[in-house]
């Protein structure tokens, strides 16, 4: 007991007294990802949220090998839409014995996986199917404040009213707070932060998923596109996306005799250290960092065994450039306050660099299904089927939603 | 330059129920232009935004202290679109860093957005917006 986090952090050690031990852990190795699927990304869907869920889980049903009444666990986002009553009557399941959502927006991303292993690894349920269905371009738009002033100054969140009468309102200025403090503290310029949305601009440019797969950008485009809020362009933004996407969770055991190579759940956890607010977290004694990341990554690298270096492929969470870009340190990518050096002019993380990283052109170039479609790619890596291959790689990190209860996980094939 | 309002209505604090039980005596003083940190009556730690518990030593009694209003700009943003109907752009928001301790996130009354600079020393100030509320905003420290 007695242990400081917080120093933890600063000396990037990470000493967890949590028993039991990794050992005990009963999701490491013995759960997997075997089907994955999802609808079309536009940015116009024209149809509801529930009838593109449906697709996207009997696409990832069909891509496991298993069938759709075979599902017997929904894990979902609170933020989700869709009613799982409707869910289940839609897909014609029988069987459904769990079923739950995580809440903290993108922080879930992870943590809907984890749960799902969890169910399955204690034998709740067999098949558990994650999945987001959203009409975030067409829809409702998390990037605005109008709109949801009220919902957000909450019960659950009254730390907003502290923001948004002051007009600071939406996530994109949130992250731009402490990002700033970032690139104060560690010197770090435009025009580096600007490889980052240039080189997932490539990836994307390959993969006929992505919103922007027929659209190129240079760092020079980068560079003279409007700031948004300072200091973030509007190709610092997530692309808003209509869309779902799935994946679905089963034990080691059966995983074998399914049609896809499994990917194995090697570690995950969730993560909400000291003075934690919904993307406000500026009380925290150090705020040039994404503490819940860190926290996060290292409770997963400390399941799985392992460490950031011996991490082949990454798919880290960006809504905006600077929640990836950060990620880098918080997982050992990098040293802390090293990562505008190591995406300066992109080599770092392209497919043959040293840190290949959200290959499918992430949340600012492919789609943002608030994370789900990370997943989806960190999966196709490792099964060797991603349009940005990485030479054979074993192990991939997932990382989700920066500044909230966040979460990790550590994926083998 | 302060932050320009449309016609249309800001989004307020919540003062109400249960929010309030914490949180009010924080607004309440900045009605009357006194800027009120919540403090831990058994251990002396600052809790800011205030709560119903100090995490540090679980006590439930609190108690608000006046804060000098001095402090610095630790971190800001600049909206070149406006991203609420009650606000024009251009515009700031300053993230404060109180000589006490807590950080505020709020905006200036006299600093054009391209002369914010983090470190710039400043001081509390106040803006009634009506006879329900008034805001808590900074300018140059004199």
């Amino acid at each position: 007991m007695g242990r400081n986090i917080l120093e933890e952090y600063m000396n990037r050690k990470y000493d967890a007294d949590i028993k039991p031990s990794p050992q005990a852990n009963l999701i490491k190795d013995k759960t997997a990802i075997v089907g994955i699927g999802e609808t079309e990304y536009s940015k116009n869907s024209g149809r509801d949220e529930l009838d593109m869920a449906c697709e996207a889980i009997k696409n990832a049903a069909d891509d496991a090998g298993i069938k759709v009444e075979d599902i017997d666990g929904l894990e979902t986002f609170t933020l989700d839409r869709t009613a799982m009553p409707f869910i289940v009557s839609t897909l014609g399941l029988k069987n459904l014995r769990f079923a739950s959502e995580v809440s903290f927006g993108g922080g879930a991303a992870c943590a809907v996986t984890l749960h799902a292993a969890a169910a399955v690894a204690t034998g709740v349920a067999k098949n558990v199917v994650c999945y987001r269905a959203l009409n975030e371009a067409s829809g409702h738009r998390f990037g605005r404040g109008d709109g949801y002033a009220k919902y957000m100054i909450s019960a659950p969140t009254p730390h907003y009213g502290y923001t948004f009468p002051m007009g600071f309102c939406t996530p994109l200025s949130w992250a731009g707070c402490w990002g700033r403090r970032w690139m104060h503290e560690f010197n770090v310029t435009y025009e580096q932060i600007g490889w980052w949305a240039v080189v997932l601009r490539e990836y994307a440019n390959k993969n006929p998923r992505a919103i922007f797969h027929d659209k190129p950008m240079t760092h020079e485009d980068y560079m003279n596109v409007q700031m948004i809020v300072e200091p973030l362009r509007l190709f610092d933004c997530c692309v808003d996306t209509d869309g779902a996407a799935a994946h679905i969770v089963t034990s080691a055991e059966r995983a074998k005799d399914l049609k896809q190579k499994p990917v194995y759940i090697l570690g995950a956890g969730q993560s909400a250290p000291i003075e934690q607010e919904i993307q406000t977290i500026y009380n925290r004694p150090v705020i040039s960092g994404l503490f819940e990341t860190w926290y996060a990554a290292h409770e997963a690298y400390r399941v799985a065994g392992v460490e950031g270096k011996d991490i082949d492929v990454a798919e880290l969470y960006d809504p905006y450039s600077l929640g990836g870009i950060m990620s880098l340190e918080e997982c050992d990518f990098c040293e802390r306050g090293d990562a505008g050096n190591f995406i300066e002019g992109g080599d770092n993380i392209r497919v043959d660099g040293k840190m290949p990283t959200n290959t499918n052109g992430g949340l600012l170039s492919e789609a943002y299904i608030h994370g789900y479609n990370l997943v989806n790619e960190g999966v196709r890596q490792l099964r060797g089927q991603s349009y940005n291959q990485v030479k054979d790689p074993e192990l991939c990190m997932v990382t989700a939603g920066p500044g909230v209860p966040s979460s990790a996980m550590v994926l083998r094939n | 330059m302060t932050v320009q309002y449309t016609d249309k209505p800001i989004p307020r604090p919540a003062l109400w129920g249960i929010i309030y039980r914490s949180s009010g005596s924080l607004w309440e003083g900045v009605k009357e232009e006194k800027f009120l940190i919540q403090k831990c009556k058994d251990c002396g730690k600052i809790l800011h935004p205030p709560r119903p518990m100090c995490p540090a030593c679980h006590s439930t009694e609190q108690e608000y202290v006046e804060a000098s209003g001095k402090g610095k700009i630790y971190s800001y943003v600049t909206y070149n679109k406006s991203p609420h109907k009650a606000f024009k752009a251009p515009y700031s928001v300053i993230l404060v860093e109180l000589d006490e301790g807590p950080r505020v996130i709020s905006n200036t009354v006299d600093v054009k957005p391209e002369e914010i600079e983090i470190g710039m020393p400043v001081e509390i100030a106040y803006e009634k917006i009506d006879d329900e509320l008034t805001l808590y905003k900074f300018k140059k420290a004199g």
